[in-house]
């Protein structure tokens, strides 16, 4: 960013190619387009937010990017959280997030492209196109940017920035250069062919984005790029190798990027609208089968597989449902088609009506790899191909939740440390990041379960009895002493009674104590006189079977 | 690894492997029999002689069961009962799976995945359907198609074609079936027969070590048994296969089918109380 418009050198012809490295191919005339706050604007874009909100973004604690409004408020970019919000009372505060300025700036691109061929897309907010054809068929420079602008007005993208020049560095610098502009000029600063070298003259070297070579200058007594390009070619070759030679070039206005055309990526998702909506699982998943197959061909057309997706399923009522889903190895079309069914059946497999008809499935693939990487080996790929079969058939039977791995997480009470995660969630052997909730196995957790895991943890809490030799029942009073030894007891409700063999108790639990979900409980070892063992819990006088050790 | 000839012939007569001295092979001509029950009978033979061609498989088995049992070790396409212990249960997982096996467990939604893996088990290769519903036959078929050995309730309400079409599939995949209670027409049923915990007082301590006597019935119809303790039943850690440890004690106990009780018995004094 310029810090002002710095003041030029009053002849220009001083630095038209008097100074041009010997036999560089000319430099490309470009131009670059850019959106000032991307960050923000997609933001607002994103959230459906009016365009004057005070809005940062927060990455790490900081303020990343804010919007004008809350500019005014005072709030800067590296301001810690509390502080902006402080200092700018409405403050809208949202993570940052990268991938969302990509998401967002594709649009912008496709419109620029439906209106003039090859563009490169710098970075979010920045890209370039080669302007030599669009400006002979529009009749003029001009007249290209303003159809630009018209453009991307229609879709609602109005504060757009453009500078044309030689070289997409000094379009860049042109581009930014249109904030110094009044508000009511066109935001479009146009170059003259040959004017870069002059244009960039008065620039300070941080521009060039190389603080070693720009501290080295300094000291050297060269202030601005134009300083610089005067300078012979060859000596700043020879003296600052191949960085310093890339940098006066820029310097000199002969940018030795060219504008590389990206192609349009093909259109990889498929959608699929439904007229009268459509009010049965099963005939949904009949009408989706089809585009399922043409998108996994789709697919595989580019030589690419889908490890990842995501469904969206709009109502007939206006709801939307939305999931990703992840494969352990990659979609083929019936396991698309099972995904969508799965997302609206939940967990459970039954077969029921939706409450609202299926108007629309929209399926995106989220993550797309080789299929290079994917292919079959010629011996065929080991077993867990055939696994990955058998399961998804077993799957299919029961429903996506039926199938499950399971992950042993931290916790005092044994049903707490067992995590159960669907098979296909968190592919096996990879770290499984989203379900593994935070409760990590290796903290200490005082009063968990010492000696061997119990072999049989009940899912759901099993009623037991203790008594003790006269009959009562036992219990541990408040200051945690029982009220007498145990001398029979039963675990479950079916059971015999059992005479203790050996027993230990009361270990106590006091879960979360703050919390009222929390819970209080005493927990008992029995050794019955046949050998076999029990965990039993105390809570709130009723005795439970926690585990046995058969 | 050749079995000698006699343990075939016994084993040929796996659909009543309680009753098997009674059910002569050449019985199957019966007179009196329906056509029906001569068909079961010939679907037996056939059967058996598909074992009888199986029985050199074995997959890997932690040493203490592969001392008891019948063949040395767990068979693909065998099916084992465990009467009462879920840790016997998890001890049968655990030498397969150490090896790098996939395992199931069908219809147990309290099997506690950490004694499993405790026991060795890897986890990443343990699938787990809790509650395969009215669905069982078709997602037990499904899982011993993919997986090395199934772990489930002893299924009740299984017809004999059922049964036999189960074990026909286990044989022609080379998967093990473990069932958690009784199931008559498994090879071999394997059961605690007496137990005793150490470490536990009065009111002190914990639960530290079990002993116990395990049985194991053979096709013979006697029972084989051994006395170990908790910890011997742990799979290897991962990498290092028991298979080498295995085989020699399989052979050897082939050849004096019920030696291995007293071998092993210095473990611990017979001392236990009686099961119930």
């Amino acid at each position: 960013m310029t810090s002002g418009l710095p003041a030029r050198p009053t002849d220009p012809a001083r630095f038209t190619g008097s100074t041009q490295p010997s036999g560089a191919a000319p430099a490309t005339r470009t131009m670059v387009l850019w959106c000032p706050d991307w960050p923000i604007t997609a933001a607002l874009r994103e959230h459906a937010l009016p365009a004057d909100a005070a809005l940062v973004l927060v990455d790490r604690g900081e303020v990343f990017a804010c919007s004008p409004a809350a500019r005014q408020d005072g709030v800067k970019r590296g301001l810690r959280i509390r502080e902006a919000q402080a200092r700018s009372t409405g403050l809208v505060s949202l993570p940052y997030d990268p991938s969302l300025d990509e998401r967002t700036f594709e649009p912008v691109i496709v419109a620029v492209e439906a209106i003039l061929p090859g563009v490169q897309a710098l970075r979010p907010g920045l890209c370039a196109i080669r302007i030599k054809g669009p400006s002979r068929y529009y009749g003029s420079e001009r007249n290209a940017a303003d159809v630009v602008f018209q453009a991307l007005a229609a879709i609602g993208l109005t504060d757009v920035r453009i500078g044309i020049a030689d070289g997409p560095f000094a379009a860049e610098q042109a581009a930014r250069a249109t904030d110094e502009l009044d508000d009511d000029v066109e935001q479009l600063v146009i170059i003259p062919p040959g004017g870069s070298a002059w244009f960039l003259a008065s620039y300070p070297l941080e521009v060039l984005g190389q603080p070693r070579l720009t501290v080295l200058l300094k000291r050297l007594g060269i202030r601005s790029l134009g300083d610089f390009a005067a300078l012979k070619a060859s000596d700043v070759r020879n003296r600052f190798g191949i960085e310093g030679a890339i940098a006066h070039r820029q310097a000199s206005g002969v940018d030795h990027r060219r504008v590389v055309a990206r192609t349009p990526p093909p259109h990889l998702d498929t959608l699929a609208d439904f007229e009268p909506p459509l009010a049965r699982i099963d005939q949904l998943a009949f009408a989706f089968r089809t585009r399922a197959g043409e998108f996994v061909d789709t697919l595989r057309e580019a030589g690419l597989v889908c490890t990842a997706l995501h469904v969206t399923l709009h109502t007939e009522s206006g709801e939307t449902s939305e999931r990703r889903w992840q494969h352990p190895r990659w979609f083929d079309a019936d396991d698309v088609v099972d995904r969508v069914r799965w997302q609206l059946q939940g967990t459970n497999a039954t077969d029921h009506g939706l409450t609202s008809g299926i108007t629309r499935v929209h399926v995106v693939p989220a993550i797309v790899e080789d299929l290079g990487d994917h292919a079959d080996g010629l011996w065929g790929t080991g077993p867990d191909e055939g696994i990955h079969h058998g399961l998804a058939r077993v799957q299919s039977m029961l429903g996506h939740g039926a199938v499950l791995t399971a992950v042993i997480a931290g916790g005092r009470l044994l049903a707490d440390r067992r995590v159960y995660i669907p098979w296909g969630d968190a592919p096996a052997g990879r770290q499984p990041s989203a379900k593994v909730p935070a409760r990590d196995r290796h903290q200490p957790w005082p009063g968990r379960l010492p000696g061997p895991a119990p072999a049989t943890v009940y899912a759901a809490p099993v009623p037991a009895a203790v008594v003790d030799s006269r009959g009562n029942p036992v219990d541990v009073d408040s200051r945690g002493l029982l009220s007498a030894d145990p001398a029979f007891f039963s675990a479950g409700p079916d059971d015999g009674r059992r005479p203790v063999h050996s027993w230990a108790g009361p270990w106590p639990i006091n879960e979360r104590w703050w919390d009222p979900k929390g819970r209080v409980l005493n927990r008992f070892q029995l050794v019955d006189r046949s050998g076999s063992a029990w965990l039993l819990l105390l809570e709130d006088h009723a005795w439970w079977v926690e585990a046995g050790y058969d | 690894m050749t079995p000698p000839a006699a343990g075939r012939s016994l084993e040929g007569d796996e659909p009543s492997p309680d009753s098997g001295d009674a059910h002569h092979p050449g019985s199957t001509a019966r007179r009196g029999a329906s056509a029906a029950e001569i068909t079961l009978d010939l679907q037996a033979r056939i059967n058996g002689m598909q074992a009888s061609r199986l029985d050199s498989r074995r997959l890997p088995t932690v040493p203490a069961l592969a001392r008891i049992l019948p063949g040395g070790g767990l068979q693909s396409g065998g099916s084992y009962a465990v009467r009462n212990s879920t840790f016997l249960a998890m001890a049968m997982l655990a030498g397969p799976s150490a090896t790098g096996a996939w395992c199931s467990v069908v219809g147990m939604p309290d099997f506690s995945v950490e004694a499993a893996q405790a026991f060795g088990i890897n986890l990443e290769r343990l699938i787990l359907v809790p509650d395969p519903g009215a669905q069982w036959l078709p997602v037990t078929a499904a899982l011993v198609d993919v997986v090395s050995i199934v772990l489930t309730r002893s299924p009740d309400h299984l017809t004999p074609t059922e049964e036999a079409r189960l074990k026909a599939r286990l044989r022609q995949r080379g998967a093990a079936l473990i069932t958690l209670g009784a199931w008559k027409p498994s090879d071999s049923t394997i059961g605690v027969a007496e137990s005793a915990w150490e470490g536990l007082g009065s009111g002190t301590g914990h639960l530290r070590a079990r002993s116990m006597k395990i049985t194991a019935t053979q096709p013979s119809g006697r029972l084989r048994h051994a006395y170990v303790q908790l910890t011997d039943l742990h799979g290897a850690p991962a990498g290092t296969a028991s298979q080498g440890a295995v085989l020699p004690q399989g052979s050897q106990d082939d050849g004096r089918p019920d030696a291995s009780g007293p071998a092993a018995g210095t473990l611990f004094e017979p001392r236990l109380l009686k099961s119930s």
